[in-house]
């Protein structure tokens, strides 16, 4: 049986938009502040696994330690669409588990600058967009919301719920791109994007960056760092197995149930014994499908989730209480450590005015279009 | 290239994507591949199955120019140029394969569109969007069935 891994050091900085800055540079600062977390140094680490996504040719990762330290370590740069961090941490926490090291860096870093995503432009011919259906993230998740509203009546009042959620969320977390509450008639009379999202139902495009620092069990108590390590009980990676419209209609759902399946299997646990969840709301259409698809409540019942405050802070399971991307903002490559750090600080019992109440177990999901879907469930043992 | 330049060379119609066929008499078409080891249609040419992974298995199949509208959005902001609102369709065609497109010729508005509504596929130019050789080009869009 190999080693338990645990996170021992984790930080993000807060999302904004930084374009005086490099990409390293934005890395640097959250890299920093994990292993300042931990009381290590770059010195300490053994391997560096890098996300990002717009500069994936650019070798960051390597950039990055010449901005930090060059110890000449191996580095990995990663890209998976808007799972890159969860892939780059899930590379990281492979590479402990499988014993080739016992003290490792992952670091997820973005620099977006504003405007819709998708859809892009093409050498040859004209262009597609708009002449055959929509391209756009808005339009694509819009459309996988209308498939759930087609199966069992979800509103669009509710979809905009989840907005309110989310941007009341985080009001209370400093590190979000805004703190702005958005009642709901604010949201539904919102500039209509691809409806039924309108622009408060939209991800934020922000830069950011945010790192982990991972080790094994034995390392963990051979530097003393028990106290506020966090075990990661299950990490599951699933890609899109085949369904009967995903070539034209991506298909969130089933790679997220998979990697549910396997993370709960993982960790031996169900999701109700999860007590928070950080999820992949790109689009407040999103957040609906996955509380079903991560078992929160049963299929069709996710309306009622939202309606009757089950997923708010002080609800039952509450989900996105740093913000979420609606909020808090979605560096792309960062995005799935920054959900490592929101959860591991709820863990730790340090997130302030948005503490979930004796949080023990947390998990925290990141969908990747075309299709990733990484799922980390990360406990806190009792001191 | 200049206009006059334009003019003289003998500009084509071409399809806005692969899968439109134009014979040279007669209907254009959409192209499906049908995996013969287990049924399932894809849209555009391929050699392998990645439902049931069978090698030379797939024939080219005329799809079918009627469907059902499966899922849709009502997009109003796209790309600068790109005319909004329009409604991007997701339609299930009858006897197999799932398309997006347009759906033109009703009001872009949720209230007016059903699930499953009847849906045909036409063929019209490319709402007048040229290549730099100047080519027009040929797209399908879907239509409620009257």
């Amino acid at each position: 049986m190999s080693e338990d891994i645990y996170v021992v050091g984790v930080d993000m900085i807060k999302f904004g938009r930084f374009p005086e800055q490099s990409v390293p540079q934005i890395a640097s600062k959250a890299a920093l502040g994990a292993l300042d977390d931990c009381g290590l140094g770059i010195q300490d680490m053994q391997a560096l696994y890098c996300g990002n996504l717009y500069q994936a040719s650019a070798m960051v990762g390597q950039r990055l330690l010449q901005e930090i330290g060059q110890t000449g370590i191996p580095v990995v740069n990663v890209a998976n669409a808007c799972a890159t961090g969860a892939t780059a941490f899930r590379e990281a926490w492979t590479s402990v588990k499988a014993g080739l090291y016992d003290l490792v860096l992952a670091v997820g870093v973005e620099q977006m600058g504003k405007g819709l995503l998708g859809g892009g432009a093409q050498k040859t011919g004209i262009p597609k967009e708009g002449l055959l259906g929509s391209g756009t993230m808005p339009a694509v998740f819009a459309e996988a919301g209308v498939e759930h509203a087609r199966k069992y009546g979800t509103t669009f009042e509710q979809f905009a719920k989840v907005s309110v959620k989310n941007h009341h969320h985080s009001t209370m977390n400093p590190k979000a791109m805004y703190q702005i509450e958005t009642p709901l008639e604010t949201v539904m009379n919102a500039e209509m994007i691809s409806w039924p999202n309108t622009k408060l139902m939209c991800s934020v495009n922000v830069d950011g960056s945010a790192a982990a620092v991972l080790a094994t069990g034995t390392k963990v108590r051979q530097l003393g760092l028990m106290s506020r390590a966090v075990k990661v009980r299950a990490s599951a990676l699933t890609s899109d197995a085949w369904q009967e419209r995903d070539l034209v209609m991506p298909d969130v759902n089933t790679c997220t149930r998979a990697a549910a399946a396997t993370a709960y299997e993982m960790a031996g646990l169900g999701p109700e014994d999860i007590d928070l969840v950080e999820l992949h709301d790109c689009f407040a259409t999103a957040e609906i499908l996955h509380y079903e698809n991560l078992g929160l409540c049963k299929d069709g019942e996710a309306g009622k989730l939202i309606d009757e405050g089950q997923v708010a802070l002080g609800g039952r399971i509450p989900v996105n209480v740093s913000g979420g991307l609606l909020s808090k903002g979605h560096p792309l490559g960062a995005t799935g450590i920054a959900n490592i750090y929101e959860v591991s600080t709820h863990l730790r019992g340090e997130a302030g005015a948005r503490q979930v109440e004796n949080a023990r177990i947390g998990l925290t999901h990141v969908i990747g279009l075309g299709s990733a879907c990484g799922i980390h469930i990360l406990e806190k043992e009792a001191a | 290239m200049s206009e006059a330049q334009i003019k003289t060379n003998e500009a084509q119609v071409l399809p806005a994507t692969p899968f439109i066929k134009i014979p040279e008499d007669g209907e254009p078409w959409l192209e499906g591949y049908k995996c013969e080891e287990c049924g399932s249609i894809f849209i555009g040419a391929r050699d392998v199955c990645s439902k049931c992974f069978a090698r030379d298995s797939m024939t080219p199949i005329k799809l079918a120019n009627t469907g059902k509208l499966y899922a849709y959005s009502i997009v109003h902001r796209s790309f600068p140029g790109i005319e909004v609102p329009y409604i991007s369709a997701i339609v299930d065609l009858d006897g197999g394969g799932t398309v997006k497109g347009n759906l033109i010729g009703i009001e872009p508005n949720p209230k007016k569109l059903e699930y499953d509504m009847p849906i045909k596929v036409v063929f019209k130019d490319a709402l007048g969007r040229k290549d730099r050789e100047g080519n027009s080009y040929l797209s399908y869009f879907f239509q409620p069935l009257d």
